[in-house]
């Protein structure tokens, strides 16, 4: 056996795969030909579902539900740039500012993972409350009108799924930004660039790793997600988690839960490879410097 | 009179309670001039150079920049730009935009940043690399696009801080002359630090001798080199011999010191400047081997005998033990054959002799202490 692999140096790396493959297969590509197979049929949970190869349902569901795809978009895309807005001065201030708190500070970052998820989305709700202590005291200070309100409103949603992915944005960013020797950044000064040119033309382009890895660690997991809009929005700003959350666990509709649920992967994996395309082209990382 | 280009009054840099990096250094360097830094480690070169950089704010002093206060002004503000010793070239930029960097920041016009970069490139040897990125270069040609960098933007004044620390040997001869040619062509002044003399002395107009975070000595390479005027800075030039001694008369412009082994040598006045204990240096090239008994007249001579030779092939390095067992080095020109005579032999008696314009002093070692320089090299024990 030993012998057998000292004369196949590859096939070692293959045979230490071979759990990781064992268990995506098993786990992950196995359920999901078992989803795409359940979008295809047809029924009610009464009569029970038949296979019946009916791939009419994709465009029937997609017809039904586009509001909710679009909320989750705009919702997970908002939601993506206010965490790039957040996180890149934090990552920035860690990473450059940090000294010897750096490693505190990080652990504050990721403090918050220390709470449920769903217990974190809840305290929001106080803290959003109509005459909760944020919204409350600005109303008795006269600062907001009475009739304000933010809870159950799209901003909630894009509030919550900010703060709740906001780590995922801020570590990558502070891994490209610590990163980048210091000597190179000197060397910008050096050279006639001030703080702001410094940062759109050496900081940032440098950055970019960081960046697309940020983004996409935040984009997908909110486009996905349903207990923000759950438990902070209202109705109408149900993103398509919730549908699909409710058409399987709710009404047991499983084809059009599955139908949606592909869906959904199909239109994140086209956008991914998308950004992936343009950001990592040269245009991106600003090497037109003009 | 050359205009100043750069003037340090009084310039001091600590860190914490303790450390005093650079320590009341005051010097003017001339328009045009190559001028070095020049120390072992730590000595503060760097620092130095980075306060003049701005990347460093003095804890006391002034720096001028052409007769104008920089001393807080950001590097991005400063008229001087700087060699990195790592380069601190910009990964995502081709080396054309790395070298237009700060062209571009200075809002030159298109058209005016082209040729003047591709001017650059030329200058360096290097336009046919224009496209490629950073990491797609070797150290050697990265060293070069650090220098471009720099130079077109026409600065008053470059700092280089060890720019060919990390390329070997060979190719730091070669870029040591480059440097200097391309240092001539454009006339800008040169502030240039390293740890190496040899490369210090090839290059500069003057150098800085610097130690424990002052400069010891200041002068043309020529200048330091044969009369340095510290124990420190002979030592970090090359080799040399001290003997101590203690002065006995003058005549004339000349000295006599009477050296603690016995016989009297005779010194230049000024050397002595006034001291009555020195020691007396020499550096090995100086020394001329005579045959006993046979001085040389107007010349110093000290009887020893040879306890040892190695033949280096253009020298030959010879150790003469004298009557105190100090240990004296000579080198000898090998201009004729070396086929060796008798009286070239471990163990021969021989006068060591040396013309008294070139020999120098510097302080004794406080009393009690032992002679802390190698025998052999005459370089300083740390
Ligand atoms: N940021 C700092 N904090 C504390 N001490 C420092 C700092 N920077 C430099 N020093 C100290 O100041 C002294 C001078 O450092 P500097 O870097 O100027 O030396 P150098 O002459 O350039 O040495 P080398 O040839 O090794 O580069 C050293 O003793 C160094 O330890
Ligand atoms: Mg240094």
């Amino acid at each position: 056996m030993f012998a057998w692999l000292r004369r196949h140096p590859s096939a070692t790396a293959y045979l230490l795969l071979a759990p990781g493959i064992l268990y995506l297969a098993l786990f992950y590509v196995w359920p999901t030909v078992g989803m795409f197979l359940v979008s295809l049929e047809t029924g009610t949970i009464q009569t029970g579902y038949t296979q019946s190869w009916n791939f009419g349902v994709y465009p029937q569901v997609l017809g039904e539900y586009w509001g909710d795809f679009l909320n989750s978009i705009l919702y997970g895309g908002a939601a993506t740039l206010a965490t790039f807005a957040i996180g890149f001065p934090l990552a920035w201030f860690v990473a450059f500012r940090g000294g010897r708190y750096k490693t505190l500070l990080l652990f504050l970052i990721i403090a918050p993972f220390f709470t449920s998820f769903i217990l974190r989305t809840i305290s929001w709700k106080i803290i959003l409350a109509d005459n909760g202590f944020l919204l409350g005291t600005l109303k008795d200070l006269g600062l907001l009108p009475d009739e304000t309100r933010i809870l159950a409103t799209p901003v909630a949603v894009i509030a919550g799924i900010t703060y709740n992915f906001l780590p995922f944005m801020t570590l990558p960013l502070y891994v490209a930004l610590e990163k980048i020797p210091p000597s190179v950044l000197e060397a910008a000064q050096d050279l006639y660039a001030d703080p702001l040119s410094r940062l759109r033309r050496v900081t940032l382009p440098l950055a970019m790793p960081g960046v697309i890895a940020g983004s996409l660690l935040t984009f997908i997991p909110a486009v996905g997600d349903f207990v923000n809009a759950e438990l902070l929005g209202n109705p109408r700003t149900t993103m398509i988690g919730n549908v699909i959350q409710a058409r399987f666990l709710k009404v047991s509709d499983y084809p059009t839960g599955a139908a949606l649920a592909f869906i959904l992967m199909a239109a994140i994996l086209t956008g991914v490879l998308v950004y992936a395309r343009l950001a990592g082209t040269e245009e991106l990382y600003g090497a037109r410097a003009g | 009179m050359a205009q100043v280009d750069v003037r340090l009054v009084d310039v001091t840099k600590t860190y914490g309670s303790d450390v005093r990096a650079v320590d009341g250094i005051s010097l003017d360097v001339l328009d045009g001039e190559f001028f070095s830094l020049l120390g072992p480690s730590g000595c503060g070169k760097t620092t130095t150079l980075r306060m003049i950089g701005g990347f460093e704010e003095p804890t006391s002093g002034r720096i001028e920049l052409q007769g104008e206060e920089v001393t807080w002004l950001p590097p991005h503000r400063r008229n001087v730009n700087t060699v990195f010793q790592n380069y601190a070239l910009f990964p995502h930029l081709s080396i054309r935009e790395n070298v237009a960097f700060g062209l571009r920041r200075r809002k030159v016009a298109d058209a005016e940043v082209r040729t003047r970069v591709a001017e650059m490139l030329e200058l360096v040897e290097l336009s046919a690399l224009a496209d490629r990125k950073p990491g797609q270069i070797s150290g050697g040609q990265a060293q070069r696009v650090a220098l471009a960098r720099a130079l077109v933007n026409r600065p008053a004044v470059l700092l280089l801080d060890e720019p060919l620390g990390a390329l070997d040997l060979r190719l730091r001869k070669q870029m040591q002359i480059e440097l200097k040619r391309i240092q001539v062509e454009v006339g800008i002044t040169f502030i240039y630090v390293t740890h190496d003399q040899e490369e210090a002395m090839t290059m500069s107009d003057r150098i800085a001798v610097m130690n424990h975070g002052r400069y010891e000595q200041l002068g043309a390479p020529a200048e330091i080199y044969e009369r340095p005027s510290t124990r420190f800075v002979a030592g970090f030039l090359g080799a040399s011999n001290l003997l101590p001694g203690t002065v006995v008369g003058a005549e004339g412009d000349h000295v006599a010191v009477r050296l603690d082994l016995g016989p009297i040598v005779r010194l230049p006045a000024a050397a002595i400047a006034g001291r009555s204990r020195v020691d007396v240096g020499v550096r090995p090239e100086k020394i001329r081997l005579g045959s006993a008994g046979a001085a040389t007249p107007g010349v110093n001579a000290i009887p020893g005998h040879i306890q040892d030779l190695s033949y280096t092939g253009v020298s030959t390095q010879y150790r003469v033990a004298l009557a105190d067992g100090h240990l004296v080095t000579a080198y000898a020109q090998n201009i004729a054959r070396a086929d060796g005579g008798a009286s070239a032999l471990p163990g021969a008696e021989v006068l060591v002799e040396w013309d008294p314009a070139d020999a120098f002093a510097v302080d004794p070692l406080p009393a009690g202490t032992e002679p802390a320089t190698d025998p052999v090299t005459g370089a300083p024990i740390e």
